[in-house]
């Protein structure tokens, strides 16, 4: 299905990001992708559809090699794989329904988008997403009005509508409460299982990756350092992968300090409360 | 302990300039210009007074302003410039969101991002005056020299401003438009065109409103507008005209401050 093979990348600051990665994922598969920060997560997930370029290596998406396509044809290619965002990444001043079809702009021509005109197949399968992920009343609010975990379920209708035959995520539960993220992630494994979609989930939460993936990689600085099933990881591979730290204790702690910055969270006050008083 | 030390520890914020001399060898230097330039300027006194006499002449003028006699000047100006300042903002503006797009260096090409920025460097280099001057050189008197004017002052000011909102996007959103397999015109259909359009819209209003001012102005130079009639009043001495021109402007520049300020909260 997806295979990787000796993905470099070395950025212009000279640091390598990625150090000659490879592996393959078989159709259905959801792969967790954890590691300390800088270990190459979000590089080599947006070197898969290049929105990130590597220097050397490749990426074969069904035997074709994503990394010599020109520019037509790698557009093609990016609309086969869905890709979900860290905070969403949605057009907050558009609404829902316009964030959902954005996912149909590499199958449309401009005039189409532009207008608004999608095909009525298009918008039929949007509203079915949108009622997939829970969210059919809320087709014409704006993404801005939503709340964390109502905009990642539109990241994730509008990468299905791309209709991809692969799933980037990108740490999606990144600002999300402990309950909302294990809802997120939940939602993501159960669509990947209904359409036998593979997925590549990066995540900095190891006791959500164990709870949901099929299988894990860990990479360090570039490079893979474990690759094998959720409950083969145990202490001693996180600390190869993260370094010394007393992993026994982290299952309470890690729950407790998230509790606290979900609470803090919903609190934020207005930008209008934060200004009050001063005029 | 620790906190047992820290005690009586004197904290001051740390001064802009480290070094003492040239901080003070700075704030005097500064002080010394700024007396020196002071009294470079010589002031005529007996001018001045005849100045002020001629000037309380004229502000008479304005607290008994005449709309009737030179109505029909009056409201041909008017129209004249409010027609130039309509027109020319459209056209500068449209004009000038092709220029932005290109003059971002985050969406375009070295070339054409080199190729916009000079524009809107040469559009913003001249004042509106020298480049009305110049019009008027080239098409004659009147209004058109001034739509022109306008129009191209127009594209100095939005296209910087929106070219830098455009550099200023979340980044984030258009990565993930791109992601979608979107072409370069649906990126910034979609991308970058919902964030920026506050933006243009504001920056088109506050537009409108400087150009209605410029028309005021411009119009003294010949390039038509309630600048000329303005003018025209002021050389024959018929200072209540001219205050009834500076109330109308000074009511119109207020209704459109007001207006866009709405217009803004609404789009918004």
């Amino acid at each position: 299905m997806l295979r990787i093979d000796s993905l470099t990348k070395r950025y212009k600051t000279g640091d390598k990001a990625l150090n000659g990665v490879s592996f393959d994922v078989p159709a259905g598969q959801v792969v967790g992708l954890i590691g300390p920060s800088g270990a190459g997560k979000s590089t080599l997930i947006r070197c898969i559809n290049r929105l990130v370029e590597p220097n050397a290596g490749r990426v074969l998406l069904n035997d074709s090699d994503i990394t010599r396509l020109g520019r037509h044809d790698l557009r093609r290619a990016r609309r086969r794989m869905g890709m979900i965002f860290q905070e969403y990444a949605l057009v907050e001043r558009l609404s829902v329904m316009e964030n959902v079809l954005s996912g149909r702009l590499g199958y449309v021509p401009f005039w189409r988008s532009f207008l608004r005109r999608f095909p009525q197949s298009d918008v039929d399968k949007a509203f079915t997403l949108l009622a997939r992920v829970g969210l059919s009343d809320h087709a014409d609010k704006r993404a801005s009005a939503l709340s964390g975990g109502q905009r990642q379920r539109v990241g994730i209708a509008r990468a299905l509508e791309q209709d991809p035959e692969l799933l980037l995520v990108d740490e999606p539960t990144a600002s999300l409460d402990p309950k909302t993220a294990r809802q997120i992630m939940r939602l993501i494994c159960e669509v990947c299982r209904e359409r036998n979609l593979p997925a590549i989930i990066s995540l900095h939460d190891v006791l959500l990756a164990k709870m949901f993936v099929d299988r894990i990689i860990g990479l360090r600085a570039g490079e893979i350092v474990f690759d094998g099933a959720p409950s083969k990881l145990d202490a001693a591979t996180l600390t190869e992968i993260y370094g010394e730290e007393d992993w026994t204790q982290m299952h309470d702690e890690a729950d407790e300090t998230a509790a606290h910055a979900a609470k803090a969270h919903d609190l934020e006050p207005s930008r209008e409360e934060r200004m009050a008083g001063l005029a | 302990m620790s906190t047992a030390l820290a005690q009586g520890r004197p904290w001051r914020r740390p001064p802009l300039i480290r070094n003492p001399w040239l901080r003070w060898a700075l704030y005097l230097g500064a002080l010394a210009y700024l007396v020196a330039a002071l009294n470079s300027i010589d002031v005529n006194w007996e001018r001045v007074s005849e100045g002020l006499a001629q000037g309380w002449h004229f502000a008479q003028g304005f607290f008994v302003p005449d709309f009737l006699t030179r109505s029909r000047d009056i409201w041909r100006g008017m129209a004249e410039s409010l027609t130039m300042t309509v027109t020319s903002t459209v056209v500068g503006c449209l004009i000038s969101i092709p220029i932005a797009l290109g003059a971002a260096r985050n969406i375009a090409p070295l070339p054409v991002y080199v190729v916009c920025r000079g524009i809107i460097a040469v559009s913003r280099a001249f004042q509106e005056i020298i480049i009305a001057i110049l019009f008027v050189a080239m098409f004659g008197f009147g209004p058109f020299a001034g739509f022109l004017t306008l129009s191209f002052a127009t594209i100095g000011f939005l296209a910087k401003l929106l070219a830098e909102d455009i550099e200023d996007i979340n980044a984030v959103q258009a990565e993930a438009i791109r992601a979608t397999g979107a072409n370069w015109w649906q990126v910034i259909n979609y991308g970058i065109q919902p964030q920026v359009m506050p933006r243009l819209v504001g920056l088109s209003l506050y537009r409108l409103d400087i150009n209605f001012r410029e028309s005021a102005v411009i119009g003294i130079v010949g390039a038509g507008g309630v600048g000329a009639t303005l003018n025209t009043a002021m050389q024959r001495y018929d200072y209540s005209t001219a205050g009834a021109i500076l109330i109308m402007i000074i009511v119109i520049v207020l209704v459109a401050e007001y207006a866009s300020s709405h217009l803004r909260k609404w789009v918004q």
